[in-house]
């Protein structure tokens, strides 16, 4: 069963990385190979743009169906590959080896 | 470098001429003894701030919190009573001890409503004034006077929706204490800033030591490098840091920093996900709509030499309490409780106007990841620099002008132990 709206099936490959919390995005993030993380980024950074569009043009952010609530919750993965991708060239933020910062409390969609 | 003025004394340090200008001895923040004398001369003597009113909507909201630095085990409960007035208790009961509130783990903090807090133990009532108001088998009692037997209460004052608590019975108001920086900061619209991101870490380092690596940003353009474009980063290590201004007002402290990169001069400076989503570090780059946050409608103790360039002020509100304004609109607060000589938990939480749509949404996560990186960075280096010190190859460090509340945090933590020492054990 697809996750995302119809519009979005292109990404439907990727939706693994749908998840509605900041912990488990930068769990996934550490537990995913640079190649994985870029053919994702690849795929989901040229459609960020239309899935805001798509999300604001339709729905309030109180009041999202589950499709887009998967849509966003992908996009959020994104953001936080893009450090991975677009900084460190590495999944874990460089030199932080002993630190581990928790996402406690978050807005989650 | 001097592209912004100093002060007439010639450097931000001497114009505090007790600061000295001398290296700094760590000493304070290695030594087991010298931590046992902080809880009790400063952890257990001064307002401390526990969270926002945010997180007691309703009469009956409550939430606990454990205060380990203040002394092992120290519990405390927050509570929004039948008035609406804010109070705190020590989060025991008065029959024999036990643990009032808590869930399956007595060591975790929790959060909830309730009308009257009941004991598991033996089912002891107190209303949330915090009176004994039942005791199971009463009469099985010899001569108990309930109203001798209610919960013990912990000092609690709000400042501009901040609740703040006190140990000590004979602190001063809490108002006084936070002194001329909060008044000059009153106003801000903190209450319209409602969609909080927190963030929780135990760092291997002494609680100054995170002080210290968030009131300089000398350290910004070198340990953070990477963050930027190459050739950002490169233009920014050549420039240095300067900070706009530095003030210090008894035992508080504030950096005034300029910042432009919200939004940036040229898109070419940030990263790709940057462009699109509109934000960054300095937070999303369009302003939100409320009243309270253009440059001139700001609280006089923010921006307070009203420079164009000005992208964040921190003030350090002594001892663990960190209030930093992004100049887009929002805010973010800091929080450094030790649980030993070289050990704290470190607590941040992200402060925006709620997101109205998707667009806003994803400009706020991308803030708050970017936040989380940066931080991860910062936290790493407290490691690294204490087992160092803890070495005592070295115990005196030269420190620069750009880090001239990193002089005063410790000359105030350590005069706040000398005076103890004085009163308390010196007799």
């Amino acid at each position: 069963m697809s996750k995302l709206p119809a519009e979005f099936a292109d990404l439907e490959t990727f939706s693994d990385w749908c998840l509605p919390h900041e912990e488990d995005r930068y769990q996934k993030r550490l537990s995913s190979t640079m190649a994985e993380m870029q053919e994702f980024y690849d795929a989901a950074f040229p459609r960020l743009e239309a899935v805001m569009e798509y999300c604001d043009s339709r729905f309030p952010l109180d009041g999202m169906p589950d499709d887009a609530k998967a849509l966003i919750h992908m996009m959020q993965s994104l953001v936080n590959v893009s450090f991975p991708i677009e900084v460190w060239k590495q999944p874990r933020v460089l030199d932080s080896g002993a630190a581990y910062i928790q996402c406690t409390k978050e807005p989650v969609v | 470098m001097g592209h912004f003025p100093k002060p007439a004394a010639g450097s931000w340090t001497e114009n505090w001429p007790e600061l000295g200008t001398a290296p700094v001895d760590y000493t304070d923040s290695i030594d087991p003894e010298h931590y046992k004398l902080e809880q009790q001369a400063i952890f257990k003597k001064l307002w401390l701030n526990v969270g926002r009113v945010e997180r007691l909507p309703r009469k009956g909201s409550y939430f606990t919190r454990e205060m380990p630095s203040v002394g092992v085990g120290t519990s405390v409960i927050i509570v929004k009573d039948t008035d609406e007035q804010v109070r705190a208790f020590y989060n025991m009961c008065r029959h024999r001890g036990n643990k009032l509130v808590w869930n399956d783990y007595p060591g975790e903090e929790v959060s909830g409503s309730c009308r009257q807090f009941t004991c598991k133990y033996h089912a002891w009532r107190y209303s949330l004034k915090g009176d004994l108001t039942f005791v199971q088998q009463e009469d099985e009692f010899f001569d108990l006077d309930k109203a001798k037997f209610g919960l013990v209460p912990v000092r609690c004052e709000v400042w501009e929706g901040f609740i703040f608590i006190n140990f000590d019975n004979d602190a001063e108001p809490l108002v006084d204490y936070l002194g001329d920086f909060a008044k000059g900061l009153e106003g801000y619209p903190f209450h319209e800033m409602t969609e909080t991101y927190t963030y929780r870490s135990e760092v291997n380092a002494n609680w100054k030591l995170f002080i210290d690596a968030f009131t300089e940003f000398y350290h910004a353009p070198v340990l953070h490098q990477k963050q930027a474009t190459k050739e950002e980063a490169d233009k920014l290590l050549g420039i240095g840091f300067e900070a706009l201004s530095y003030d210090i007002k008894g035992d508080h402290a504030m950096i005034s920093s300029w910042g432009g990169m919200s939004p940036p001069k040229d898109l070419n400076m940030v990263k790709p996900i940057e462009r699109v989503l509109h934000s960054g570090l300095f937070g999303p780059w369009d302003r939100p709509k409320i009243k309270g946050i253009l440059p001139e409608e700001l609280p006089p103790a923010i921006n307070p030499g009203r420079y164009d360039s000005w992208g964040t002020d921190s003030f350090e509100f002594f001892p663990n309490f960190t209030l930093l304004f992004w100049a887009p609109g929002w805010y973010l607060t800091y929080h450094y409780w030790p649980t030993d000589v070289d050990k704290h938990i470190f607590e941040c939480t992200l402060y925006f106007v709620p997101a109205t749509n998707t667009r806003e949404r994803l400009a706020h996560e991308l803030a708050a990841v970017t936040f989380k990186e940066y931080a991860f960075q910062d936290a790493n280096t407290l490691e690294a620099t204490q087992t160092m010190i803890g070495t005592k190859v070295v115990t005196d460090f030269p420190l620069c002008d750009q880090e001239v509340l990193l002089r005063h945090l410790h000359k105030t933590a350590g005069d706040y132990v000398e005076k103890f020492k004085k009163e308390n054990i010196d007799v």
